[in-house]
Order: C-alpha cells, then structure tokens, then sequence
C-alpha cells in the first residue's frame, strides 16, 4: 500500500520524464528481480528443509558466476566466440549450474553435516565461514580485479522496443534472462510438486523423522536440496555476469544479501514467496535507483525488509509455524 | 519375523532399554504394554533402526539388520503408524498414501486399491490436507499409509489414542483384519483390555525391562497386570 503510493507519487512528480521512465524501470526491475528470486530460491528451500541460514549461499552463486566466465574464455570469449552463441551461453550456464550444484553437495557435508545436532547457532558461524572460503579462494585465484563478461557484446545490443523508438527498451539479454528464470522456477515447481523427491523434500522439511520413518533418506534428500537451490544459485551468478558485464570476488554478498532479503520478505521456507520476494526487491532498487539515487537503493531495500519484519514477520506468503499433527 | 536379542538403547547418557528380549513370530499380533515413559516408543524405534542400540542385535526376518539403515529394514517389510500419527500436515491425503510406498515406487494399483477398500473414506477425501483432517480420518491416513507398502510387519504406537471409544473398537477390527490377511503386528498400547482381547502375545515393559510376557490370555489373568493396567 505505502509502495503503491510512493510508486504514484514518483511517478506524478518526476520532474523529467513520465509513465515511460517508470515502465522502463519497471521492467529492469523485473530483470534485476528474476536474478534475485532465483538466489531467494536457494535459501528459501535450504531453510525450509534444514532450518538453517545458508549465508554461503551468495557465494556458491558468485562461484557459479565463476564458471561461467570460465566456460566463456575457455571458449573464446565474448568477442570472438568459437561455438555459436546460443551453444556458448547454454555450456555456461549448465556448467555453471553444475559446479554450484556440486559446490553446495560439498559444503552441505563438509560444513553442515556434522553440525545437525548442534546448537543452530554453530551451523550459521560454519555458513559465514564458509562464506569467506570462497570469497577467499577466489581472491586468491583471481584477484581482486574486475572480470568483463560483456554480457551485450556477446549476446546483443539490440532488444524490443515497447511503443516505438521513444518507448521502454528490453534487450535480448533481458528476455533471456527472464525467460530463463521463469524457465528454472516453472521446473522448480514441477519438480517439488509432482516428483518423488519433490514430496520426499517436502515430507524431510516437515518432519525428518517421520520421514524416515517412511524409508526416505533424509540425508540424501537433504543433498539433493542443496543441489538443486544451489544450481539455481549458479544460474543466477552467470545471469548476474551477463546483465552487470562484470564480476569480481565479493559479488556474491550484496546479491547474496537481497537474494536474502527477498527470501524472507516473501515469507523463508516458501517456493512461491521467494519468487514474489525476489521481483519486489527487484523492482524496489529499480525504482528507487531511478526515482532516488543508486546510494540509497539498497537503504530502501532493506528498509522494507525491516518493515516487512514489523507488520508481517513470517514474510508475505509464509505460513506462522504451522503446527504438527 | 522379528526378535530383538539383549537389546541396550541409549539417549545420550540415560539408559532406556535393558537388555530387552522380544520376539514376533511370523503371522502373529504382539502386544507391547507399559506405562508413560517404560520405552515403548524407544522399543519400536530400535526395531526401525531410527535409534540404535548400543549392544543386542535386532533381527528381521532371517537377517540380522542391527547395522542397517530405517530405509533398508523398510524396504525388507517393515513399517510402522508412528505414535500420534506423524501425518504430513501440509500434504494431501493421496501425498501422504504415497509416502508410506515411498520405496515401492509410489504404489501400485494394487496396493491404492487395497487402502481405498479398507477405507473408503480416504479415497473422497484424497486431495484434502492431512493437517485439516479429524483425528479419526486421520489415524485411517496414518493406518493406510503404513499398509501402502505391503509390510510383512506392521508397527503401531498407540494407535487408539486420542480416538472416541466408538473408533477404538472399529480400528482394533481392522488391525485383527490386516492381521487375518496374514501380517505380523507389534501394537504398542496403554489399553491393555482390548489390545490383549487380539493378540496372540504379549509383553509388559517397565523401566526399559520386560518385566512380564506370556499367551495373551494369559497376560489377561494375571493378577499384577490387573492391577496396573485393567483397574479391577
Ligand atoms: N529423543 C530422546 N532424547 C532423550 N530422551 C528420550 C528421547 N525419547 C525418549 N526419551 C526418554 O526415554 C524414556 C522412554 O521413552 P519412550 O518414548 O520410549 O516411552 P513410552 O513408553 O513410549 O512412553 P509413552 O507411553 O508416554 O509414549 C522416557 O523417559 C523419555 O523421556
Ligand atoms: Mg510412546
């Protein structure tokens, strides 16, 4: 509600432009919002299963931004390419997605694991340990410097233009990347309603020991969770190179962060509040970058997390701890 | 079928079972008695391997499965109504059907038809939320869901708890029913009247020792477990 009247009130006053400065935004908020729902994603499932704040999870996604520009040079790079470009950009994210998805196999049972029975606050000092490993690693490894994925010049400069030449412009870049995300969340959802260990996920998040009182293996349902919210994770990282151009060792903590924040806006353990969580973080900083100033976006964006938390604390479209029969 | 051998279950420090001895023979419906907190639960948490023990074997069916996993010892046949249900609240009826036959690949048509035969009911409400169910619908869920792998023993914790007497007497007529068909049971109860009226055996538990065990009819008479369990 406040949103809608501060969206209405920017809009009447802007001084320069009117609805097709808004829409623009609109729509590059929508883009920076499919990135951050698929890292929302990756939390939300690993909080659900495990009760456990994965802070490591902003950097298994920055790993995967890794991958994926290292696919890229191997292959030539965003200038000169030595396989078609669909064919390039379809091997970096699978690769990507890949590693990620082995990366969270590795940290789940190298960090996680042998925390289960600790307090939980032992798991969330391992998250943040692990969270500077891997900023550490990469450091080490590349350095601090800046890696140019040239996400325009590899794929395109060009786009749609919505309403003529003078009209909300959407790159090809930006229609990938949202068709990409909506492809991922649509499989997501398939995957965790209708597949066998779709229901075990969900029958392991409710009640572990129920669970395995049915024959599943909590343990390897768990693995397989922080596979797949990593993989995301790992599809986000590339999608983050690809729409920034570039990437360096600590992109993993801001997108990490709002990947965060949008997991609990929309309510932490919720498939669906990571996704709505995710585009409205996503169009919040568009907004307010646009309407404000790039400084204050992020304060806007955590603002209403806190907001969030006072009027709504289990998030938009979670449930108050449900009961157990 | 199943017979647990000088059987010692651990939390932590605290010392549950003592050297329990127990057997189930093949076909045969068993009575566990006992009073809050004798071990029940823990018993049927070792045979499922959920917990395990620290000494004593269990062994199931012609093998001994101490060392195995839960999901080894489900798949060879065992399963169980855990106490107070355990259903999975945010999943549908037909959802939670399907996880009692997680290792059989969901289910075949067979066995939807056998849980949908023995209760009717369940098929009307099968795309309803286990959470929103009564606890008489459902303790058929938890009953189904256990049937749903076709076990060759079935554990019950407590079955009849919470359930109107009405209800008591129609679930302990299907357990006798799904014993007829050939199952070994291990019932776990407090109500140690109706539960005996079925069972071929059983065993009273006190402290994590068996301190009583003979043919049911048996266990009917005798005096100390009059007192305890029957009031008169
Ligand atoms: N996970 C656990 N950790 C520590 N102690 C436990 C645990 N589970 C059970 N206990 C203890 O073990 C003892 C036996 O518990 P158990 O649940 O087996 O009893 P029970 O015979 O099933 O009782 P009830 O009739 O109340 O269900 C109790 O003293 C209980 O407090
Ligand atoms: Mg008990």
């Amino acid at each position: 509600m406040l949103l809608a009247i501060w969206v209405f009130y920017a809009v009447y006053f802007s001084p320069t432009q009117g609805w097709t400065f808004f829409l623009q935004l609109t729509v590059d908020g929508i883009i920076l919002g499919s990135i951050y729902a698929l890292i929302a994603l990756g939390y939300s499932m690993v909080y659900g299963i495990l009760k456990l704040l994965n802070f490591a999870h902003g950097d298994v996604a920055m790993i995967g931004a890794f991958i994926g520009f290292g696919v890229l040079t191997l292959l030539g790079g965003p200038l000169s390419p030595a396989i078609p470009v669909v064919a390039l950009v379809a091997c970096m994210f699978v690769v990507a997605m890949l590693g990620s998805g082995f990366l969270g196999l590795a940290i789940e049972r190298f960090a996680y694991r042998p925390l289960r029975d600790a307090p939980r606050i032992a798991p969330l000092i391992s998250a943040l340990g692990v969270a500077f490993f891997l900023e550490n690693s990469v450091l080490l490894l590349f350095g601090a410097n800046y890696r140019n994925y040239d996400g325009y010049d590899l794929i395109s400069y060009n786009g749609i233009h919505l309403g003529g030449s003078a009209g909300v412009f959407v790159s090809y870049l930006g229609v990938m990347v949202i068709t990409g995300a909506l492809l991922l969340m649509v499989g997501l959802v398939a995957l965790v309603r209708w597949t066998r260990f779709g229901k075990a996920m969900r029958a392991v998040s409710f009640d572990r020991e129920a669970a395995a009182m049915m024959g599943i293996d909590p343990d390897r349902v768990i693995a397989t969770t922080f596979f797949v919210g990593s993989a995301l994770g790992g599809a986000a990282g590339v999608m983050f190179g690809l729409v920034y151009s570039q990437i360096y060792y600590l992109v993993g903590f801001l997108a990490g962060l709002k990947g965060f924040t949008a997991a609990v806006v929309g309510g932490i353990g919720s498939i669906p509040g990571a996704m709505l969580g995710g585009l409205l973080v996503g169009l919040v900083e568009s907004w307010a970058k646009g309407y404000l100033n790039g400084n204050v976006a992020d304060l806007v964006v955590f603002g209403i997390l806190i907001g969030v938390m006072l009027i709504r604390p289990q998030g938009l479209l979670g449930t108050p701890a449900l009961q157990k029969v | 079928m199943l017979k647990l051998d000088g059987v010692d279950t651990y939390y932590g420090p605290i010392h549950i079972l003592q050297k329990l001895e127990l057997e189930v023979g093949s076909g045969e419906l068993v009575c566990l008695l006992g009073g809050n907190a004798s071990g029940k639960s823990t018993t049927l948490k070792t045979v499922l391997g959920i917990v395990k023990p620290r000494s004593g074997s269990v062994e199931f069916d012609g093998e001994d499965v101490t060392g195995r996993p839960t999901s080894y010892r489900i798949g060879k046949g065992m399963a169980i109504v855990p106490e107070n249900r355990r259903l999975f609240a945010p999943m549908s009826v037909r959802e939670n059907l399907e996880m009692g036959a997680y290792l059989h690949g969901g289910g075949t048509k067979e066995d939807w038809d056998r849980v949908y035969t023995l209760f009717p009911l369940l098929h009307e409400r099968r795309a309803q939320l286990a959470g929103t169910l009564s606890g008489g619908e459902q303790q058929m869920v938890a009953m189904g869901r256990a049937l749903m792998s076709r076990p060759k023993l079935l554990l019950m914790d407590e079955p009849s708890m919470g359930l109107a007497p009405i209800l008591v007497e129609k679930n302990f007529e299907i357990i006798q029913q799904v014993h007829e068909s050939g199952v070994a049971i291990l019932v776990v109860e407090q109500n140690a009247n109706v539960s005996l009226a079925i069972a071929d055996r059983g065993y009273v538990l006190q402290t994590g020792r068996v301190v009583l065990s003979g043919p049911a009819a048996e266990l009917l008479r005798h005096e100390d477990l009059r007192k305890a369990y029957l009031g008169r």
